[in-house]
């Protein structure tokens, strides 16, 4: 118990810089699903791409000796990054969701699977095809950490370390999350965006153009989840093809738990599903006394999951919502 | 002009077909009794089937010809050349995917839920045997009786059968009341939690044996005869194969298939004919995971050997492949697309990949068996944009009005 308690500094840490990105790529599936409906699979996939292009950007300024100071460098990446998946994010809805918007709901659900596979195997080939592996090591451009006394707070608590790379990382996911609920909620285009999820048709009455607003949603999320998706990479520096996938489906638990269609609520159920699963990660052998271990954090994550659908499908934050005939 | 002339002639006489058709069937066995290894004419034997299906004959002499083609035919023509065993080994492997995709198609195609963790009930069958029949049994429960012989296998298809069927229906109770897309997620988070809890068993009771998979597992075996060759597992392969066929056949038609059809359809309307719904729905779930968990037993007795990863998220989309492919609620569509796609996984790619490396000297990285996700990816969204569905639609039972008004009504 003793252990628990003193850990638990390292882990509030470890589990807000894991729900950061948890939140902000929860925002893509549920602004996607607020408006089409769709679970957008391939939103992971782009997710890992933005890791990939960060990485491979940052690389390549290493490569072509193009020195910057560091915070110039990450902004500069960021913004390219978010432009590029930003970008992807349109392509996709163009080329797989746009020409199934009337179709029954399995068949898009199809295509996003599809386009999800066709992303991971050809960052997979480029990035075998430019460095012989598919798993790839970047260099950080922040090193150093800092320590946190906590100890010095209250005596049962151990220290806790951050690295810088993570201070940034909370930093810049905070600052998109503050900009993105000012962009929806104060906004002449937020609007736009919330008439569309309410009522398309009703929408496309008052004169918004319905297809502008799906690209525009679409920019918006894939741009932060690719933005993201180099942070992270900067944070855990090793990433591969199939990173996406999981966390993805892990940041769509997140979008559930908070209320799917809601903001806010993929923000808080984001953080809230970091920290228990790290939490869970750190804990699990010992609370059961070494017959359930650190392997099951994601059979954990699953499982909150499952019963928040099954209890609570409208999620933390979310309303309730009658299925009309 | 002649040309024309020629396929009205073929589209009229069954007879012309009937010739034609066996002629094919001679050429391409030959080619492949004869030839030293052509996967070409193994194709061609194998197109056979699809050629008889587009045929107009009577649905009794078809089930004749496919029957004669499938038992007699395709073990002889194979049986030719020195590469016997490897047209089998895919041959097995093939009937194994027709049978999960046909068990799929019953929870996407007929009740329309999207199962995205399908293989976990093909890995419950697997372990269901492989725990018993391997030295692992004996160890777990401290006694000789375990292992268990080859001819438990018998029972231990249907046993397998039901546990997945039993698995089936537990995940079923809490997962059937989340709606759609949801259910997409939800039962993809359980094909990974199933993979990882097997992962795992192997403390703090050794169950699974974790990571390092189950060995020594009894091959099957009957009156003293013990299967072990690809060619012979055919035969077992073929004859569940048939009995699949022949329950999603009747199934189709039936009061429970009409009633997933229905749901499929639209889910309030079904239920406001006095459709249960939990109940239509779990019945898809167990019968479908039973398909995959009689095919489990057979993969795990024929390899010997089963651990947690041949059991990935990648194996549960390919199988979902199979039935987009073909067409959702086709049977005979699913059929052919778990045919395509395992013959292009097995044998396609491998063929293709050889021929490029020692022709081309490409990069391994360029290879195309490393494409596979690229190639998945293709076929579902070209298949879903073009095509929803499927190569073969699946056509409804045609009912004859007349009939319907003849029959005498029972409430006089």
């Amino acid at each position: 118990m003793s252990n628990i308690l003193s850990a638990l500094p390292q882990v509030l840490v470890d589990g807000l810089t894991l729900g950061a990105i948890y939140a902000v790529v929860a925002l893509g599936y549920t602004m996607v699903y607020g408006i089409l409906e769709l679970i957008n699979f391939a939103h992971g996939e782009i997710f890992m791409s933005g890791a990939f292009i960060g990485t491979g950007l940052l690389l390549s300024l290493g490569v072509f000796g193009i020195a910057m100071p560091a915070w110039i460098t990450l902004i500069l990446i960021l913004l390219l990054t978010a432009l590029l998946t930003g970008l992807l994010g349109i392509g996709i809805e163009r080329l797989a969701y746009r020409p199934l918007r009337k179709a029954p709901r399995l068949i898009p659900l199809i295509s996003a699977i599809g386009i999800s596979f066709i992303l991971q195997d050809l960052v997979r080939f480029f990035a075998e095809f430019k460095t012989g592996n598919y798993i790839v090591t970047g260099t950080t451009l922040f090193e150093g950490k800092v320590t946190i006394p906590f100890s010095s707070i209250i005596g049962t608590f151990h220290n806790a370390t951050i690295k810088n790379n993570t201070l940034i990382l909370i930093g810049i996911t905070i600052i998109i999350m503050i900009l993105l609920d000012i962009f929806v909620n104060r906004t002449k285009w937020g609007t736009a965006m919330r008439a569309v999820a309410q009522d398309q048709e009703t929408a496309a009455l008052m004169s918004i153009n319905v297809n502008k607003v799906i690209s525009l949603t679409f920019f918006i999320g894939s741009a932060i989840g690719g933005a993201t998706g180099f942070l992270f990479a900067q944070q855990y520096a090793t990433i591969d093809p199939y990173i996406g996938f999981i966390l993805g489906l892990k940041a769509f638990t997140a979008a559930v738990l908070g209320g799917i269609g809601n903001i806010r609520g993929a923000m808080f159920g984001g953080l809230i599903l970091g920290v228990l699963e790290v939490f869970a990660a750190a804990n699990l052998s010992t609370i059961t006394g070494g017959v359930i271990g650190s392997e099951y954090k994601d059979v954990f994550a699953f499982t909150i999951l499952i019963l928040v659908l099954i209890f609570k499908p409208e999620g933390l934050f979310g309303k309730s919502v009658k299925e009309k005939v | 002009m002649e040309m024309s002339k020629w396929s009205v002639m073929m589209k009229d006489s069954p007879k012309m077909q009937l010739s034609m058709l066996l002629l094919f069937i001679l050429a391409s066995s030959a080619s492949v009794y004869f030839l030293e290894r052509s996967v070409t004419a193994f194709l061609l034997l194998l197109g056979s089937l699809l050629l008889l299906h587009y045929t107009s004959l009577s649905n009794r002499l078809k089930w004749i010809i496919s029957l004669l083609l499938l038992v007699v035919i395709i073990p002889f023509a194979t049986s030719g050349g020195t590469s016997q065993q490897d047209y089998m080994e895919v041959a097995v492997q093939t009937g194994i995917y027709i049978a999960m995709a046909l068990g799929l198609n019953i929870v996407v195609g007929f009740a329309g839920l999207l199962d995205l963790g399908f293989v976990a009930f093909f890995a419950i069958g697997a372990y269901t045997y492989g725990i018993f029949a391997s030295p692992q049994a004996a160890q777990l429960f401290h006694s000789d009786f375990f292992p268990l012989a080859g001819t438990w296998f018998w029972p231990f298809i249907i046993i397998g059968g039901l546990m997945a069927a039993l698995f089936g229906i537990l995940l079923g109770i809490p997962v059937l009341r989340v709606k759609g897309d949801y259910l997409a997620i939800v039962t993809l988070g359980f094909g990974e939690i199933i993979r990882i809890v097997f992962n795992n068993m192997d403390k703090p009771v050794n169950i699974t044996n974790g990571a390092q998979g189950l060995s020594q597992i009894n091959q099957p075996e009957i009156f003293g005869f013990t299967f072990s060759l690809a060619s012979q597992f055919y035969f077992i392969v073929i004859a569940i194969l048939l009995i699949v066929i022949i329950a999603v056949r009747r199934l189709e038609d039936s009061k429970l298939g009409r009633s997933w059809k229905a749901i499929r359809e639209d889910e309030i309307a079904a239920q406001a004919m006095g459709i249960p719904l939990v109940k239509t729905k779990l019945w898809a779930f167990a019968l479908g995971a039973s398909f995959s968990g009689m095919m489990g037993v057979v993969f795990s007795a024929k390899n010997m050997f089963v651990d947690p990863s041949s059991f990935t998220l990648i194996e549960s989309i390919t199988i979902l492949v199979m039935v987009i492919l073909g067409g959702m609620g086709s049977v005979p569509g699913v059929i052919l697309g778990a045919t395509i796609i395992s013959v292009l996984n097995l044998q396609i790619l491998t063929e293709v990949t050889n021929f490029l490396t020692q022709n081309f000297s490409i990069s391994d990285t360029l290879s195309p068996m490393k494409m596979q996700r690229l190639i998945f990816g293709v076929v579902l969204v070209l298949i879903a944009i073009y095509r929803p569905k499927g190569l073969i639609t699946a056509k409804p039972k045609k009912v004859d009005p007349g009939k319907l008004i003849d029959q005498p009504t029972t409430d006089k």
